[in-house]
């Protein structure tokens, strides 16, 4: 593994100034890096910063101070090797899943025919096969999800993020996907940045877990998860980890809600 | 329409009695459709007939729906195959019929065209340029809340006698109303389809034409439906003074004339092509903007 970070965030901080508004700090002066291949989680209180961060390292916005690289590259634009799934389904109703997920093919120009293979294989790993002409609105939350990751998954990303992506979704649903999320990311190669609110998703799924403090969002601690997959809710290291993330979160959600009632 | 269809019929232990028994549910549904729609006609007509044999419509200025039925013939004399301004009707028959309708109906068809494309071309524009906005939004502001009707004049001065000014009416009927709802429209195309667009690599021209127009269009066209009798009432309007041949030219007339078989006539004909194109719009709906059911799209 070569030691070049995937990522690396360098004093990044971000401040909205909405129009007619006061301005917000959103983000000051985060740093860290993300190896190729690792599975980040992203867990703080809501408001944080953490939907904000994803949205610059995906190119989206700019950031107000510090600068992010990808593999020692400035970022300045979108680009299609940084995929990033939002929380509800962002698939157009207009086209076929299959459609959908070779949108970014079609984009760049793609042969139709090779298009349609893309989009079968991609549709066929995350176990869509049989939906390839169905409109979005016939699937299910969980199935739009997955189409959804499907349509990153075309473009063949270096860096996978996903904001919230299982938030709407019931328990077990929940659970079926992020067994197949680990299974996604396993086979692609690509390294994972999951926000989630939900502390046993992170604990699930991570190589590290970034906390973050309330809003400005900073870095408040990186926690390593050294646990063997698959994971089990009942081992008692799990249980410490549950403990210590759970405490760690509580400061930052007390000082969250004293300054959204305070202004 | 329960009657005639036996439960038992219907239960998943005897699926090969439903087989050429009973309708499927669709055309279960549009039987009724069909059904209520003679139910509620039937009832009009039955009242205003009910009024005349009872002696309170005059038959010479509410004649009931059989009298100006009773002789088509002679009605139909009344339409004339030319389009030429005051040329004497020729006794043109269902042919000529056919005609008037025809070319009222080609002055909606073409004026709606010309207008939702225009309309959506200049809201596009006003809304991703910036010095045309400015240049051009005060303007349309001003303009759009004038009816029609008083462009009229306007019309007949600027394109003269014929059948510009008619489609010009039915343009601007819709032109203005689509202007202001392609800004707002392009406004609220939610910003993940956006993201998504950017992130894949799509320049400026592909996220309009592949993203911004589809997102916007079913809305679009729920703003032409709703405008669509609107643009009925001013072409009428504008046959009734400026061309030669079409509907409303036969309702002037038939009112100067103190016609008043030949007026229920043309206003039946005007109801049915008015609920026509309607339905039209709703097929065209169905099969260019797929995703979204008929009656939903201003949603989005
Ligand atoms: N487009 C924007 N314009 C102005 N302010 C914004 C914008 N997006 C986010 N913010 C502000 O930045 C702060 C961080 O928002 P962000 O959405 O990144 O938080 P988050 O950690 O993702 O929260 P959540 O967990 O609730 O999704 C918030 O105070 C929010 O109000
Ligand atoms: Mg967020």
């Amino acid at each position: 593994m070569s030691s070049r970070p995937a990522i690396s965030i360098r004093s990044v901080s971000k401040r909205w100034t909405p129009e007619g508004r006061a301005p917000v700090q959103a983000l000051s002066n985060l740093t860290f890096d993300v190896a190729p291949g690792e599975f980040i989680v992203l867990l703080g209180p809501s408001g944080c910063g953490k939907s904000t961060l994803l949205y610059m390292i995906a190119g989206l916005e700019d950031v107000s101070g510090g600068a992010i690289f990808c593999d020692g590259e400035p970022v300045t634009e979108p680009s299609a090797e940084r995929g990033l799934i939002f929380q509800e389904a962002s698939l157009f109703p207009w086209l076929t899943i299959a459609d959908n997920v070779a949108f970014g093919l079609a984009i760049q120009h793609e042969q139709p025919v090779r298009r349609r293979e893309i989009a079968i294989e991609m549709l066929k790993r995350v176990g869509l096969g049989d939906m390839l002409d169905k409109k979005p609105d016939e699937l299910s939350g969980g199935m739009r999800q997955r189409a959804a990751c499907a349509r990153a998954l075309a473009m063949r990303p270096k860096v996978l993020m996903m904001d919230e992506p299982f938030a709407a979704l019931d328990v077990q649903t929940r659970s079926r996907m992020q067994d197949f999320l680990l299974q996604i990311w396993r086979d692609s190669g690509a390294c994972v940045l999951l926000v989630t609110h939900s502390i046993d998703e992170a604990i699930s799924l991570a190589d590290r877990v970034v906390v973050f403090t309330a809003r400005p969002g900073q870095v408040k601690t990186i926690v390593p998860i050294d646990l063997p997959r698959p994971r089990q809710s009942r081992d008692p290291r799990y249980h410490a980890y549950r403990d210590m993330f759970t405490e760690l979160l509580a400061d930052e959600v007390e000082r969250a809600f004293a300054e959204q009632e305070a202004g | 329409m329960s009657a005639d269809v036996d439960p038992a019929s219907l239960s998943p232990a005897e699926p090969e009695r439903k087989v050429g028994l009973v309708l499927s549910p669709a055309w279960r549904r549009r039987f009724a459709t069909l059904g209520w729609g003679f139910v509620s006609i039937g009832l009009f007509a039955g009242i205003w007939e009910l009024l005349w044999a009872l002696g309170y419509a005059n038959p010479l200025l509410l004649p009931p729906p059989h009298l100006f039925l009773s002789d088509i013939p002679g009605t139909l004399q009344y339409f004339d195959r030319s389009n030429r301004i005051g040329s004497v009707a020729s006794g043109g028959g269902v042919l000529a019929l056919l005609l008037t309708m025809g070319s009222t109906t080609l002055r909606v068809v073409i004026g709606l065209t010309l207008g939702f494309i225009c309309g959506v071309a200049v809201g596009a524009t006003i809304h991703y340029i910036k010095p045309a906005r400015n240049l051009l939004l005060p303007t349309i502001l001003l303009l759009a809340p004038i009816s029609p009707v008083a462009w009229l004049p306007v019309a007949i001065f600027v394109f003269g006698i014929g059948d510009v000014p008619a489609v010009f009416l039915v343009f601007i009927t819709v032109f203005f109303a689509i202007v202001l709802s392609t800004g707002a429209q392009i406004e609220s195309v939610p910003k993940n389809y956006i993201h998504v667009a950017r992130i894949m690599g799509a320049t400026r021209r592909q996220t309009f034409w592949r993203v911004i127009l589809p997102s916007i269009l079913p809305s679009l066209f729920m703003t032409l439906r709703l405008n669509l009798f609107a643009a009925w009432m001013v072409v009428l309007i504008a046959e009734t003074v400026g061309v030669g041949t079409g509907l409303g030219q036969i309702t002037s007339m038939a009112r100067s004339t103190f016609n008043a078989r030949l007026v229920f006539f043309t206003m039946g004909i005007i109801g049915v092509l008015g609920f026509l194109s309607d339905w039209g719009l709703r097929q065209v709906q169905r099969k260019m903007l797929w995703w979204v059911a008929p009656n939903q799209g201003a949603s989005r």
